[in-house]
């Protein structure tokens, strides 16, 4: 029987020795070098106007395709594929000219034309473009030259620049580029391997400042704690987005990583059904805001990490204000504020969570916390997939809570049909200024009066700012660090 | 045999087609709206309707069984709603991990399980045949992604000897590399699989040593490996074949689970990310080519069952 103990022990020993070890390389010049991204963010596709989701602007967005302009990671829009544009007197019509020398991937040059129908992809009926109804505002694009491109707007939109950062500038004779790329970026697309790795390669033959790497591999993980394995292994070089709070301990002890917080446009809210009572009195809504201890629930949550917002906007956007002091936690001004509203003794509702974190966690202490002043929370747990069509298609609910991800989106509290019913006639009327306000400065100022508005009369309770955290090996340099509407600009990444 | 063969294929193709139409009416029942994966918060009504209508799932629950089975017979397993890509390629693409990853899990399982349950059963007198009728007890309780964290964290994370996870790009074409990026999986999977397995062997073992005709032989001076040989395995080997068939398909499915924990890209990655987006040509795809792999599992097995022991087929008929 020993002979069989000893096959078994042989058999395993062979089975470990089989399988080769890792060994680190180290390239000595940094433009022969491939960086190692680790994401949870896989593209559906290839194709921002359809359906693509956030992994595919964070693969390909700047890095494969260009827009006429770009968002920097630090919030400011500069131009890119346009070297300069002039806007009408009226304010309705925008002229840009392309820069010189521009060419895609395929070899053909850029033209206006290209930018036309480039534009017209994200507008058409078809289009699954998040940006659709930004882009609704035009109403004709001309191409005088090769260089020129023409664009007239139905009402004026001081956001028209801004929002064409968001649209790619692809080669529509290249075909279904749900499966390929064409664009004019620094990187050309490698491989797609789905379900596991996207490749990018460095274009030598680029019209700007050539990558600093040479290419990039997004490998893509559904598991976090297979994410951060990735990351301590060596396998990836960076995380582009640290969704898990738990994790973070293993690289805050370690020298080899370094952990960054950029500045998150993220925000969890506690959204209130405007119209349904007794949320559709403002001293209520106020009276649960100042109940609820946000630098409690962050700090059990993510520790030290992310901020706290008293309002819509977060501090990357260009009207930010600290409003934290609005609706401060304040237990006694809750009680007070809950007699005001006629509900002295606190009233009963139903909190529509979804069932992934920090939600269920999050309603849990909203619950305790509300306790406090004789308001029940009664909890009803749904999938993201019922919250789209309970809350957001239906607005069959009382109160919710929800992610909202993009910057500058407080003016959807400009729409009274948004799912949240926020109706207030002067806030509408000052989103819509500010959209036709001839300078920024002067939009950031007609937003500000009407975030103060939507705080003051707690609209919602803007629990907290998630963190954007990126953790990154320690030698690595040249990331982005805010992530912006899950942009991820690879080509100033380099090992040392 | 022809006539036994015949009815079983016959009873294979009908089984194959109840279940497609049970997968695709339990879909359909299921609450949810595939168009919400689709559209983010800021969709009109309008894009709401358009995405519909452009998916089909605005169309009767018939009409759309109709048109996805005529399909399926040819092959074509329609486009995902999703990503639009075509759902046959990207289920071949998934295939070269996951049929590996069983075929080899399930290979390691029956190599550990056989020696193991055999000394469990000759040993069950002693201390050491108890104890490892213990250790597969115990394995039994044991979550398969539980597991393969642990080995992660002992092989990957302190040895460093193999990789947490992940395929190489370069796939088969490297075949080193992939199959390092397999061995932690490979070895999860059967570690799991063996743990029933072994309970068989065990108690088909104890069965044999305890049966007249291995009594028999072994008074007629047959020595016990020679007895063993002659009678034992003959008369155990249906049996553990019927088992090993549900194995072989139950290693299938644990081995899908075990590809989120090791961010494989086989076809478990694919029909969890497809299940949490409500995609259902890539659901439908993914079922069906699982349950047509279960089921001509099942199938083999009868056949290599009463080609092993000719009496199963005498008694049928």
């Amino acid at each position: 029987m020993k002979r069989a103990w000893i096959a078994v022990a042989a058999a395993s020993a062979l089975l470990l020795s089989a399988c080769g070890g890792g060994g680190d390389d180290t390239p000595a010049d940094s433009a022969a070098q491939t960086i190692d991204i680790g994401s949870v963010y896989e593209p559906q596709n290839l194709d921002n106007t359809a359906g693509g989701g956030q992994g595919v602007t964070e693969a390909l967005n700047g890095n494969v395709y260009e827009g006429l302009f770009r968002l920097t990671d630090a919030g400011t829009v500069e131009p890119l594929l346009a070297t300069a544009h002039t806007v009408g007197e009226d304010g309705l019509t925008y002229t840009f000219t392309l820069a010189d020398g521009v060419t895609f991937h395929s070899g053909k040059a850029l033209t206006s034309a290209d930018v036309k129908a480039s534009i017209e992809r994200v507008t058409a009926e078809t289009s699954r473009s998040a940006r659709k109804s930004s882009l609704a505002v035009i109403k004709e694009i001309a191409t005088p030259d090769d260089k020129t491109v023409t664009v007239t707007l139905s009402a004026p939109s001081i956001s028209f620049v801004y929002h064409l950062s968001y649209v790619w500038i692809v080669n529509t004779a290249a075909g279904d580029l749900t499966t390929t790329a064409d664009g004019t970026g620094p990187y050309r697309l490698g491989e797609w391997k789905r379900g596991a790795t996207l490749s990018l390669t460095r274009n030598d033959a680029y019209w700007g400042t050539k990558a600093k790497n040479a290419g990039a591999v997004f490998h893509y993980f559904t598991d976090a704690t297979a994410l951060n394995n990735a990351l301590l292994t060596n396998a990836v070089d960076i995380v582009t987005s640290e969704q898990s709070p738990d994790a973070l301990a293993q690289f805050e002890s370690n020298p080899a990583y370094k952990i960054n917080e950029g500045t998150s446009t993220t925000k969890l809210l506690l959204a209130f059904n405007d119209r349904v009572a007794p949320f559709d009195k403002v001293p209520v809504r106020k009276a649960v805001s100042a109940a609820i201890d946000n630098a409690k629930l962050l700090n059990s949550i993510w520790g030290e990490y992310g901020t706290l917002i008293g309002s819509m906007v977060p501090p990357g956007d260009p009207w930010y204000e600290d409003l934290t002091a609005v609706n401060a936690y304040d237990v006694e001004a809750a009680k007070r504020l809950l007699a005001e509203g006629g509900v002295p003794n606190g009233f009963t509702f139903t909190l529509d969570t979804p069932n992934y974190d920090p939600h269920p966690t999050a309603a849990t202490f909203i619950k305790s916390e509300l306790a406090k002043i004789g308001v029940t929370v009664e909890i009803n747990t749904i999938t993201s997939d019922e919250w789209y069509t309970k809350v957001y298609q239906e607005r069959d609910f009382q109160a919710t809570m929800q992610e909202h991800v993009n910057d500058r989106d407080v003016v959807w509290y400009g729409n009274p049909d948004f799912y949240w019913g926020y109706d207030n006639a002067t806030v509408a009327d000052l989103v819509k200024q500010a959209e036709a306000a001839k300078t920024e400065a002067a939009q950031a100022d007609l937003l500000k009066q009407a975030n103060k508005i939507i705080a003051a009369e707690a609209a919602s309770d803007w629990l907290y700012l998630y963190p954007q955290i990126v953790v990154a090996s320690a030698d690595l340099s040249g990331y982005p660090l805010n992530g912006r509407n899950s942009q991820f600009f690879v080509y100033d990444i380099v090992k040392s | 045999m022809i006539t036994y063969l015949v009815r079983r294929t016959a009873l294979l193709l009908a089984s194959l087609s109840l279940a497609s139409v049970v997968l695709f009416l339990l879909l359909r029942f299921l609450p949810g709206d595939p168009v919400n994966a689709l559209l983010s918060v800021g969709a009109t009504d309008a894009q709401i309707e358009a995405a519909r209508r452009e998916l089909g799932t605005n169309e009767p629950v018939a009409a759309q069984f109709l048109s996805w089975l005529g399909d399926a017979v040819t092959f074509d397993l329609g486009r995902s709603l999703i990503s639009n890509l075509a759902v046959g390629p990207e289920i071949a693409a998934r295939l070269p991990v996951t049929v590996p990853l069983t075929l080899a899990g399930f290979v390691l399982a029956v190599l550990i399980a056989v020696p193991v349950g055999f000394l469990a059963a000759y040993r069950a007198e002693k201390w050491d045949g108890p104890l490892l009728n213990g250790v597969a007890q115990f394995g039994l309780a044991v979550p398969a992604f539980w597991l393969g964290l642990l080995l992660v964290t002992i092989f990957a994370l302190n040895l460093r000897v193999l990789p947490a996870g992940g395929f190489p790009p370069a796939g088969w074409s490297d075949p080193a590399a992939a199959a390092t990026a397999l061995t932690l999986p490979v070895v999860t999977v059967a570690l799991v699989m063996s743990a029933s397995l072994i309970r068989y062997v065990r108690a088909a073992t104890l069965d044999v040593l305890g049966s007249d005709f291995l009594r028999t032989a072994r008074a007629l001076g047959s020595s016990l490996p020679a007895a063993m040989w002659r009678h034992g395995l003959r008369n155990a080997a249906a049996p553990v074949i019927a088992v090993l068939a549900i194995e072989l398909a139950t290693t299938f499915l644990g081995a899908v689970v075990i590809e989120s924990v090791f961010a494989l890209p086989g076809l478990g990655s694919m029909l969890t990310r497809a299940i949490a987006q409500r995609d259902y040509p890539v659901i439908q795809g993914v079922m069906l080519v699982s349950t047509f792999a279960v089921l001509a599992v099942g199938f083999l097995g009868d056949v290599a069952q009463r080609v092993a022991d000719p009496r199963l087929l005498r008694g049928r008929s």
